[in-house]
Order: structure tokens, then C-alpha cells, then sequence
């Protein structure tokens, strides 16, 4: 989709002819996030539409108690320091950002008094700055009042090499200024058209500075208040047993009224995923389980016991297969995989074509994920409803045979194909997790009928995603031809999650195989494309940009990504229980506005 | 005696540093690192990631590692947790009173079960009731806890409704209600490790009472007229539990083995479902911490069961 085209969508949304939410829609369809979506429809003047929330108690407090069940148990309670989604789960029940991400796609305040737009001056127009309005008269949970001077602390606090915080990656770049008591700009040294990353969302959670001040840099680990959080948000402090359990309760001053309904609030961890549903869908001991990574069939079983139901919110992750671009057999400067190599097979086109064509994306949807997995041919898809040219995903084994034949790859004795000594033999890698294998062992099965004779390979996950430099079989390395896993796309701007296709980024010995680029994908238009949106303003014509370099990375030409399905995120919850989740943010986000119905 | 025990507790010194050696070299040859959720979050740069490794000091040599960990363990020092970066001894005593409580309960049930069941087969070897026991023992002991546990879950939970199946170290409740809660939920986890403990343990109180019941001196205790109930319980019983006692010391080691995996079906927050998560997340420290715990747990309780022994029956002496 070109710039004009996306414009004249924009323009029918504007006239009234398509719905908001049918645009962000669409703009899912190609590959981008719901929150690009919605900042394009801001930036060309299309009015926003205040997000109405659905809350119907009239009094703070009265619901009982909340019970949740996260299958992976929260660590830890300090939102710079959270290793995974888990640990920022929790935290957000404490802690809460200056704005959130609905599951539309657009901004909510949070400790925000609004959302800076250009039109009320918080956007500068050279895209250098943005400045943020305080909502006044917030409290800590002590009672002290949350001030300018928390929002640049947690700046100082998270782009302190020292501290080595998880969420540095959003502001060690920026820098933030305190303009009066409630008012801070944060500022960019380059024109940055994506301005709502430090101090949102999932790591924008703000700590509180009188508590974490003496506790900056090597000390950080010492903080009293990481194991104790004490926030801003609905619910305020009980107890902590990491690995098992967090507690809360309703706090008295919360910020906006009537909230929250629920009384106390108790977050149970561990177990597994599968008796997780069941202790929501079938005995109902809980209230809501997170991050349902059952097959479909199990969690179709369980819901026939009544008491609750599975939900699924579109979010930003996609189980993707690669086709490595180096080869990953010889060894060149003691690295496999090195780029001064090329693969033998896959740099010819037909047999990259081919492997496209044997992956059955429709199958791996109907028998392994169901619900929690849509056949996709880009970054985020919904084929039956935008037919769309660049959105066309296809399953054949007879195409891939007269591809395969047509380039001369030939069959020989054995059955698998050839072509001047090269033998369509690859090894086919990826994490130990139950669908994983299901879905190799589907993609071998057709493979053979083409004469390509797949080896599977399986990783323990620790492994496979871990950053031990010593360690062969990481996924990093790639040392195998092929390689499956699921990339998380949470963060809302697809800048940081398109980054791993350029040819700077590639994961090598010399970066100690750091570079994000795992896939050793080498393109010069792309990475052109690439510098060019990191400057773009203009979020329509950022948007075209980020099309078309997806449609170079899964295209035929010169593509080596086979997307397979994208994953929702799908969570269980008591038939009773009204919650608003969103998958551009913690499942937690909006934990103030639960709440009960009979 | 005092001689006995001292020299025994110096023996343990290189025993409980050589285990210590090979479990760290085994963890550090054991491939992967605690950041698996930093790697494939895009949002997260690498350098967060080399810095935290540098940060935690993993990427400095296996011997130097030992050796920082040694040092500061020999001062009492047990590390912080890579996950949650809270001190270890710490972490370990918030989850010691639960595992205790589950492990204790258990193991008085199986005694419970397996002295009376043991006594009556052997009093009776090859009735009704003698085969019953020992199919019954046969049955318990070749079915793995985990098995049952998800079966008693299936059960007592699903199909019945009436226990829950996620364990809650505290509850919210007072007086009466708070005991019943408790009850309720540590019957499951509690006679699945008690029922397979006594399950083995019907058959060695059975063989042992079996030897005692056929020596001499039970025909003379008899012959003088007194009770069975008196022959079996003051007389045959008490010199039969010597070998029992001892085993069971010699098997609380494997005990909190078994309760590692019981643990984590109940979702109980005890020592064991701590270094199952811990070993997902390649949080050395941890690991390291509770596998010594245990290590410790087994030099000691074998140093009980013989001073148990010698206290049993004084026929054997410390030398």
C-alpha cells in the first residue's frame, strides 16, 4: 500500500465513511501496530474519539476480593528491574505510567493530565520534544504528593549505566527536563517521530524518587521499596512472597473516583498453564489466568465446565520461521553463520520460493494454536477479511516442485533434490515447546513431498534464547539452516522490532553475537528504507515505509522470513468478571477498572 | 560420644566442599543464562544484557567464580538471586516453614499408616489382611508422586469439587476457619507424600517385626502368661523399630526430593517448587544454595540415624 493510498483511507475516516477501528484494522493487516495506526489518525487531524470506557460501579471499593493467576510467578516488584512480562504484571499493580496503551491502539493518561498532541503544544513540530502535563493532586501510596521531580528521577534513575535497568532501552537516548512542578519535557537529539516510549506503557511505569533517591546506580539492589513498591496506582501494598504470591488492597486516595471496585487483590504464581485455565475455566477458583499457552482443544475442553471463558486481544507477537543467509556448515574466523559466507541453497530464490510454499500455515492454525494462533503472511494479518496483494500467503507442494524443478534442482536416488553437489538438506531448528514440534513436524511432512529432507532440531528454550556467548545453540548464532521462534512485538512502534533486519544489526562474532539481526538478512534498499523512517515525521509516509520493507522481508524476491501465525494473547477469566486488557500493554494495565458483574 | 560427633562433623567439612565443587562445576557447564525474556524482547537492547552478566559476574572464569562464592559462603554470605535479586537465605527461610510443615505432616502420616498396618501383617503374615497390605504397599510405592498428586487433583478437585488444588501459604481467615482452610488445602500434597512414604515403609516394619517375633525371648514372654497386646507392644515392637528408626532418618533426604515435584503440582511455595523455578531460570545462586541445603540435609541425617541407633540399642557403642 502506497502513501496516496493510505491517505485517501485516512481521508474516508475523516469523512465519516470508515470507522476508526476499522482503519487501525487494516493498518494491522500490514504488518503495523494499533498504536502506529491510531498516531497517523491523530497526526492528520482526524478527531479522537475519548476512549469511553465500560465502568459501571458508582462507588470505590464493595467488589471482594480480585484473584489472579499468573502460571509464571512474579520475582520481583520494581518495574526497571523486570526480566519478563511477568515481573512488569505485577509492578503495574503498584506502579502505573504517565499514559497506557488501550487495545486500540490509543493513549490513555494515567498520571498524565493529557495526552500531548500538537494542537495543545505538547508536540514541538521539529519532533525534537514533547512535553507532558501532570495530573495534580495524585498521591503516593505513603501519602507524599507525586511531583515533576519523580518523572525526571525515574529518567536518571533507568539511564544510569550503573543501575543497569531492563527499560534503559527507552531513555537512555532522551533526556528529560522539569519545566514547573507538573510539567516535564522530554527531549531528543534527533527528530524522533515516535515520542511515547519513555514514561509509557509497560516501561513507563514512574517510581517514587523520596524512596529509591539514595538507591541509584550500584546500590540499587539494596532498595527496601524493590521488594515493598509503594505507587501511585489503585492498589496499594500487602505482601510479597517472590516466586509465589503479591497482595493488595484497595487504596483510599487513588487518583480517580470510584475506583477500584475490588477490595483486596491477590496475584498467585507458578504451576503450569494448563491447570491454570483449569483453576479458572473449570473449578473457578480464580478469577484470571494469564497468558494461556494451551492448545486450543484443551482450553475448548476445559471451558465446558461453565465458570469461565477464554478471551483473546490482538497484540504484537508472530511465530516466525528464518531462512539463514550465511552458511551456517563452514566455518570462516572461528564463526559459523558468518556473513563473508553464503548459503548454498537458500541464495538461490527458487528454493527460498519453495520453502514459502511448503509451510501450511492453515494447518498449523487448525491443528496446534486454534484460537491463539492466525495463519499470517506478514507481521499481523487477517486474511479473510483485507484481500490485499501484499497480504497473500499460499500453500503447494506441486507449486514448490515445478519451482524447485524449474531451477534445475533435480531428484536424485534418495529423493531429495540437487543441484551441482548441493543437496536440499537442511537442519531445522527451534525451542522444546510442545506446538514447536508439532509445527516442525508439519512443515517436514510437506517438505518431503518436495524432495527436501528436513532434520529436526530442538532446543531447550533456556538455552535456545539465552545470551551465552560460549553456547552453540542459541538462536543468535544460527548455526542451522532453519530456525523457528516467536518474536514479542509489545513495544507499540515497529522501529525498534524492524531493526532486526538491517544489515547493521547482524548477529556476529565480533558483537559477541549481540546484533538483533539473527537471520543474517543483508538488504541495501532495505536498510535505506529503514534510515529513512527513523527521520520521517510524517507518520503516513513512515507507515508506507514500514510496508514496504515488510514486503521485502517475506517477499519472494528477496525475503528469507516465512511469518506462520500471529499469536494473541489469550487469557482466561470468570464468566462474572469484566476486564479491560490490552494487548499493547500489561494485562495489568487496567486493573483499576475491573470489576464484577453478576 | 562427644568425641563421636565431633569427629564426624569434621569428616562432613571435604565431603560438603567436594559435593559444593561439583555442583558448581556442573552449573557453570550447564549452558544458558537467567535473561531468556531479555533476548527476545526487542524492547531491551543486548548491551542491558552483557551489562547485567558483567554486573552478576558471569562472565568471569568457573574457578573464580567458586572461588568468590566460597568465600563469601564460608562468612555466612549466601549471594543475592539473579531473578529476583534477593538475598538467598532469605528467600530460603520464607519457603523453609512451608516445606517442613508439608514433609513433617507427611511423614507422620506415613508412620501413622505404616506401624499399625506393618505390626498386624506380621502378626498375621500370609492372612487376608496380610495380602491386602502388601498389595496395597506394592500399589503405593511403584506409582510416582506425580502421578498421584494429578490424579488426587482429578478427583478430589475436578470431579468431586471438594478440595482446592492451589496451595496459599497464608490465609486470610482467623480462629477455627483458618485451621479448616489450611487442613483442607494440605490434605492433597500432604497423603500424596504420606501414602507413598508409608507405602515402602509397611514393608520394612513388616520384615523387621517378622524377625523379632520368631527370637526366643517373645516364646518366653508368652510363656509366662503375658497379654499378646503386651508381648507384641513392649516387647517385640520396641526392638523391631530399631532398624525402622533409622531408616526413616536415613530417607528424610529423599523425602524432600520427592516433595521438589509434589510441590510443584500444588503450587506449594516450599524449598522445592524454589529450586524447580530457580533451574528454569538459571539462577545460579539459588540452585546453588538449595542443592547444598539438601547436601547438608543428607550429611545430617545420616549422623542422626547412627547416634539414633546407638541410643536404640546399647549394645553398640562410638568409637
Amino acid at each position: 500500500m502506497k502513501e496516496h493510498e493510505l491517505r485517501a483511507l485516512i481521508d474516508n475516516v475523516k469523512d465519516g465513511k470508515l470507522t476508526r477501528r476499522s482503519f487501525v484494522n487494516r493498518m494491522l493487516a500490514l504488518g503495523l501496530t494499533a498504536p502506529m495506526a491510531s498516531q497517523m489518525l491523530d497526526f492528520c487531524g482526524v478527531a479522537r474519539a475519548d476512549t469511553k470506557f465500560n465502568y459501571k460501579p458508582t462507588k470505590r471499593g464493595g467488589g471482594g476480593a480480585l484473584r489472579l493467576l499468573w502460571w509464571q510467578a512474579p520475582t520481583l516488584l520494581n518495574p526497571h528491574f523486570a526480566t519478563g512480562t511477568k515481573d512488569q504484571d505485577a509492578s503495574r499493580i503498584f506502579y502505573e505510567p504517565l499514559a497506557g496503551w488501550d487495545s486500540d491502539g490509543n493513549l490513555v493518561a494515567a498520571l498524565a493530565a493529557e495526552i500531548p498532541s500538537r494542537e495543545n503544544g505538547g508536540l514541538a513540530a521539529d519532533g525534537k520534544s514533547v512535553t507532558w502535563k501532570l495530573k495534580q493532586g495524585v498521591k503516593w501510596h505513603d501519602g507524599k504528593p507525586f511531583t515533576a521531580d519523580d518523572v525526571v528521577f525515574n529518567w536518571e534513575f533507568s539511564s544510569d549505566p550503573e543501575t543497569a535497568t531492563v527499560t534503559s532501552g527507552s531513555y537512555k537516548d532522551v533526556k528529560v527536563e522539569k519545566v514547573d512542578d507538573f510539567t516535564v519535557r522530554v527531549l531528543f537529539d534527533k527528530p524522533t517521530p515516535f515520542w511515547a516510549d519513555a514514561f509509557v506503557g509497560t516501561a513507563g511505569m514512574i517510581i517514587p524518587k523520596h524512596l529509591f533517591v539514595d538507591y541509584k546506580g550500584a546500590k540499587s539492589r539494596e532498595a527496601p521499596t524493590n521488594l515493598k513498591p509503594v505507587g501511585t496506582g489503585a492498589f496499594k501494598f500487602v505482601d510479597f512472597k517472590p516466586g509465589d504470591m503479591v497482595r493488595a488492597e484497595a487504596f483510599a486516595d487513588y487518583h480517580i473516583p470510584n475506583q477500584p471496585y475490588f477490595d483486596t487483590l491477590e496475584m498467585k504464581g507458578g504451576g503450569d498453564a494448563v491447570s491454570a485455565a483449569r483453576a479458572v475455566l473449570q473449578t473457578g477458583e480464580y478469577d484470571y489466568a494469564w497468558n494461556m499457552q494451551v492448545e486450543d482443544a484443551i482450553l475448548k475442553r476445559l471451558e465446558t465446565g461453565g465458570k469461565g471463558e477464554v478471551h483473546v486481544v490482538p497484540g504484537g507477537n508472530i511465530e516466525f520461521i528464518q531462512l539463514n543467509s550465511t552458511d551456517p556448515w563452514t566455518e570462516v574466523d572461528g564463526e559459523r553463520s558468518s556473513i563473508k559466507t553464503k548459503h548454498p541453497a537458500f541464495s538461490d530464490p527458487a528454493v527460498r520460493q519453495a520453502m514459502m510454499l511448503l509451510v501450511d500455515r492453515k494447518s498449523v492454525e487448525d491443528h496446534i494454536y486454534g484460537r491463539t494462533g492466525v495463519a499470517t503472511a506478514n507481521f499481523l494479518n487477517n486474511p479473510e477479511r483485507f484481500n490485499s496483494k501484499n497480504t497473500k500467503y499460499e500453500f503447494s507442494v506441486a507449486k514448490a516442485n515445478e519451482l524447485l524443478d524449474k531451477a534445475g534442482w533435480k531428484k536424485g536416488a534418495d529423493g531429495i533434490r540437487e543441484k551441482g553437489g548441493v543437496k536440499l538438506k537442511f537442519v531445522y531448528q527451534t525451542s522444546i515447546n510442545a506446538p514447536r514440534q508439532k509445527n516442525q513436524a508439519i512443515v517436514k511432512q510437506a517438505a518431503q513431498q518436495a524432495g527436501i529432507d528436513l532434520e529436526l532440531k530442538s532446543v531447550v528454550a533456556s538455552v535456545f534464547f539465552s545470551s551465552d556467548v560460549a553456547n552453540p545453540d542459541t538462536y543468535p548464532k544460527f548455526y542451522a539452516d532453519i530456525q523457528m521462534y516467536t518474536t514479542t512485538m509489545s513495544q507499540p512502534d515497529p522501529d525498534r522490532f524492524m531493526n532486526q533486519y538491517c544489515s547493521w544489526e547482524v548477529a556476529t562474532k565480533d558483537n559477541k553475537w549481540q546484533g538483533r539481526n539473527s537471520s543474517r538478512f543483508r538488504n541495501g534498499e532495505y536498510d535505506k528504507l529503514y534510515k529513512e523512517a527513523q527521520g520521517e515525521l510524517d507518520p503516513v509516509k513512515r507507515a508506507a515505509l514500514f510496508i514496504r520493507m515488510n514486503d521485502i522481508v517475506v517477499g519472494a524476491e528477496n525475503g528469507t522470513i516465512i511469518p506462520v501465525v500471529y499469536r494473541p494473547r489469550a487469557h482466561s477469566r470468570s464468566k462474572t468478571l469484566r476486564a479491560d486488557v490490552s494487548g499493547w500493554d500489561n494485562d495489568t494495565w487496567a486493573l483499576a477498572r475491573w470489576y464484577r458483574e453478576a | 560420644m562427644g568425641y563421636y560427633i565431633l569427629r564426624r562433623l569434621l569428616i562432613a567439612i571435604p565431603s560438603l566442599l567436594g559435593i559444593s565443587v561439583v555442583l558448581f562445576t556442573v552449573l557453570a557447564l550447564a549452558p544458558g543464562d537467567p535473561f531468556e525474556e531479555l533476548a527476545t524482547n526487542p524492547a531491551v537492547p543486548p548491551e542491558v544484557r552483557m551489562a547485567l552478566r558483567a554486573k552478576f559476574g558471569l562472565d568471569d572464569p568457573v574457578a573464580v567464580r567458586y572461588v568468590r562464592w566460597i568465600t563469601a559462603m564460608a562468612q555466612g554470605d549466601w549471594g543475592y538471586s539473579f531473578v529476583s535479586r534477593i538475598n538467598v537465605d532469605q528467600l530460603i527461610l520464607q519457603r523453609l516453614g512451608v516445606t517442613l510443615f508439608v514433609i513433617g505432616s507427611s511423614q507422620i502420616l506415613a508412620l501413622l499408616i505404616a506401624i499399625p498396618v506393618g505390626v498386624i501383617a506380621a502378626t498375621r503374615p500370609y492372612s487376608v489382611f496380610d495380602q491386602i497390605a502388601n498389595t496395597l504397599a506394592f500399589i503405593g510405592f511403584s506409582l510416582p508422586t506425580f502421578f498421584t498428586g494429578l490424579l488426587f487433583i482429578l478427583v478430589f478437585s475436578i470431579w468431586l469439587d471438594w478440595l482446592p488444588f492451589v496451595y496459599q501459604a497464608d490465609i486470610k481467615a482467623a480462629g477455627w476457619r483458618w485451621y479448616w482452610e489450611h487442613i483442607r488445602q494440605a490434605i492433597m500434597p500432604i497423603a500424596v507424600l504420606g501414602l507413598f512414604q508409608g507405602a515402602s515403609l509397611v514393608r520394612y516394619v513388616r520384615s523387621a517385626v517378622l524377625d523379632v517375633i520368631r527370637l526366643d525371648y517373645v516364646t518366653t514372654a508368652r510363656a509366662k502368661g503375658l497379654g499378646e497386646r503386651v508381648v507384641i507392644v513392649k516387647h517385640v515392637v520396641r526392638n523391631a523399630l530399631i532398624p525402622v528408626v533409622t531408616l526413616v532418618a536415613l530417607q528424610m533426604p529423599a523425602i524432600f526430593g520427592g516433595a521438589i515435584v509434589t510441590e510443584q503440582i500444588f503450587r506449594i511455595p516450599g524449598i522445592g517448587s524454589l529450586l524447580i523455578s530457580s533451574i528454569l531460570a538459571n539462577d545460579t545462586p539459588v540452585i546453588m544454595a538449595v542443592t547444598f541445603v539438601f547436601a547438608c540435609l543428607v550429611v545430617l541425617f545420616n549422623l542422626i540415624a547412627d547416634i539414633l541407633y546407638g541410643w536404640l540399642d546399647p549394645r553398640i557403642t562410638f568409637r
